[in-house]
């Protein structure tokens, strides 16, 4: 009888967790649309921090996760196709491929110091460009898993269908191998694009954060996520309002890129 | 030609993770010198974090109260969020109707992509004040920091370990319902033993998480060079300290900061590389 009583308790107890995880979910999620919905205003989006809105802080944002990923996706990719395709699984490819799963889970903000020491302190100030640099290494290891574990699901036939073509290694792979695996890749590099653009830590004191808008990457540049930060410390109001209005509209963006990646995957399967 | 100008390529972008970690190490290494010299291992027992006002070059600094605030927070955290995340697993591979598994589990994985800073802000406004009824203080703290912590580790944790108890093949499940074990009995002597290196991994995994966890616990944790008393009481952690102080050090105050940064990297990369290496197995295929 015991065992039997426990086996339900056990069993409630798990739907409880589950349904304790997702309330959290649901209450976050309600808290920012009702909080952020409220502060959201047209000016919200026409106007520059300076001026009490977001412009130059999304457009910052965007403008250093996108020269991130412009620089982690190629990287990336490559270096995941070394792995899979050129080291046939030597001791070499364990040690990158452990290394970067390390990589990939090194506190954010310790990347953020290494990046200061590296690219602001010499120059004496903080700039867009240090900013990218941290992202871009966030995003590296990222990139590198996806695309060795996505090339890893292709078919050996198709590679030797390739080479029975007479094709060139790397044309194979460009051509035949990675098309193959072109769903699972765009996957990946948009979560890790929705993981990046919500980082605040390595930017802290690299790119920091800027009220204007600008462009220019070697000076202080805006920045989303910094500017909440900064935001929700001050004691007034408005302030506030726009924390949770910039709040609202980052989760948006970051769970929209989130889900497009999982939807991409789930319609090809 | 152009095969090996594509495979030289490749094999950089491959070495260049390897590179940038030890970059890490040695530029945290190098700039943590004046502070490694000055204080050596006594660093980390010392409570005392001091600037002097009028020589850079002088002060004193500890890091024992943010090293204690890192492990206290971590601890509660992982307190909180290993049952929890263990009962998420469970629910979506044993209980769950098909049905339900999707809808659940893309939930959980939302939980966990969004980012940071917004569990911060729900924690500074909304979860405090609940805690400041609860529980005393003045609502931002240890005890804060540490259920947030734990409510953003929970989605990690528990996708790993269901990933792992996916692994457990139905003949052996079905041979233990067949002797009429109970559901939980089968969970407890078949899937737990299976997929424990799994499940050990991933609780390792979601700690290392915990320990570099920045803005939440920026905003939940107090900020204040103070031990805790109490699990109410404001504190601060190593991600924190560098998080808000860094970049106004200077000389051996920053030094010291850059000592933090090593200890709070060396200390994950040790962790994550035994989550690896002894539970989750290497993962080529």
């Amino acid at each position: 009888m015991n065992r039997l009583l426990l086996n339900k308790i056990i069993l409630v107890l798990s739907t409880l967790s589950a349904v304790i995880g997702i309330s959290f979910l649901f209450w976050i999620l309600a808290t920012l649309t009702y909080k952020g919905v409220s502060s959201l205003h047209l000016s919200t989006f026409t106007q520059d921090l300076v001026n009490g809105g977001i412009r130059n802080l999304l457009v910052g944002q965007f403008t250093m996760a996108l020269i991130a990923s412009a620089i982690a996706v190629p990287i990336g990719m490559f270096a995941g196709i070394w792995l899979r395709e050129y080291s046939n699984q030597n001791k070499l490819a364990s040690i990158i491929r452990n290394l970067s799963d390390v990589m990939m889970s090194a506190p954010s903000i310790v990347i953020g110091v290494f990046v200061y020491a590296l690219f602001v302190a010499p120059f004496g100030n903080y700039n867009g460009f240090a900013g990218v640099i941290a992202l871009t290494i966030m995003m590296i290891p990222i990139i590198i898993s996806t695309t060795d574990n996505m090339l890893a699901l292709v078919p050996k036939e198709l590679r030797e269908a390739g080479i029975a073509l007479g094709g060139s290694k790397h044309k194979i792979i460009m051509q035949i191998i990675i098309k193959a695996a072109k769903v699972g890749i765009t996957t990946g590099v948009l979560l890790s694009f929705a993981r990046i653009i919500g980082e605040t830590a390595p930017l802290l004191f690299t790119s920091a954060n800027n009220q204007f808008f600008t462009m220019d990457l070697t000076g202080q540049f805006p920045s989303l996520t910094v500017s909440i930060y900064n935001l929700a410390t001050y004691p007034d109001e408005a302030s506030r309002e726009l924390a949770w209005a910039a709040s609202f509209v980052l989760t948006a963006i970051v769970l929209i890129i989130n889900l497009t990646g999982r939807y991409m995957t789930r319609n090809k399967k | 030609m152009g095969g090996k100008l594509f495979k030289n390529f490749s094999f950089f972008s491959a070495t260049l993770s390897f590179f940038i970690l030890v970059g890490i190490f040695s530029i945290l290494f190098s700039y943590a010198q004046d502070s490694l010299h000055e204080f050596g291992f006594d660093f980390l027992g010392s409570e005392v974090w001091e600037a002097d006002e009028d020589d850079e070059e002088l002060g004193v600094f500890g890091g024992y109260i943010p090293l204690v605030g890192t492990m206290l927070s971590t601890v509660i955290a992982m307190v909180i969020a290993t049952p929890l995340a263990m009962g998420i697993a469970i629910f979506l591979t044993e209980i769950a109707h098909k049905t339900l598994i999707k809808p659940v589990s893309i939930a959980i994985e939302l939980l966990a992509a969004i980012p940071s800073i917004i569990y911060g802000m729900w924690g500074l406004f909304y979860f405090a004040p609940i805690m400041q009824s609860a529980f005393g203080g003045n609502g931002v703290g240890l005890l804060t920091a540490g259920v947030v912590l734990a409510i953003m580790i929970i989605p990690f944790m528990a996708a790993i370990t269901r990933d792992s108890m996916n692994t457990v093949p139905d003949v052996l499940k079905e041979s233990a319902y067949a002797m009429g074990a109970t559901k939980f009995e089968v969970i407890k002597d078949v899937i737990m033993p299976y997929s424990k290196g799994g499940i050990i991994g991933s609780i390792i995994l979601a700690l290392g998480r915990a320990l570099g966890e920045t803005m939440a616990v920026a905003f939940l944790i107090g900020s204040v060079m103070q031990i805790p008393n109490k699990v109410t009481d404001a504190t601060t952690s190593i991600p924190v300290l560098l998080a808000n102080n860094f970049s106004e050090a200077e000389g051996l105050e920053m030094s010291s900061m850059y000592y933090l940064a090593l200890i709070l990297f060396v200390v994950s990369f040790a962790i994550i590389s035994i989550a690896k290496f002894y539970f989750l197995g290497k993962k080529v295929k």
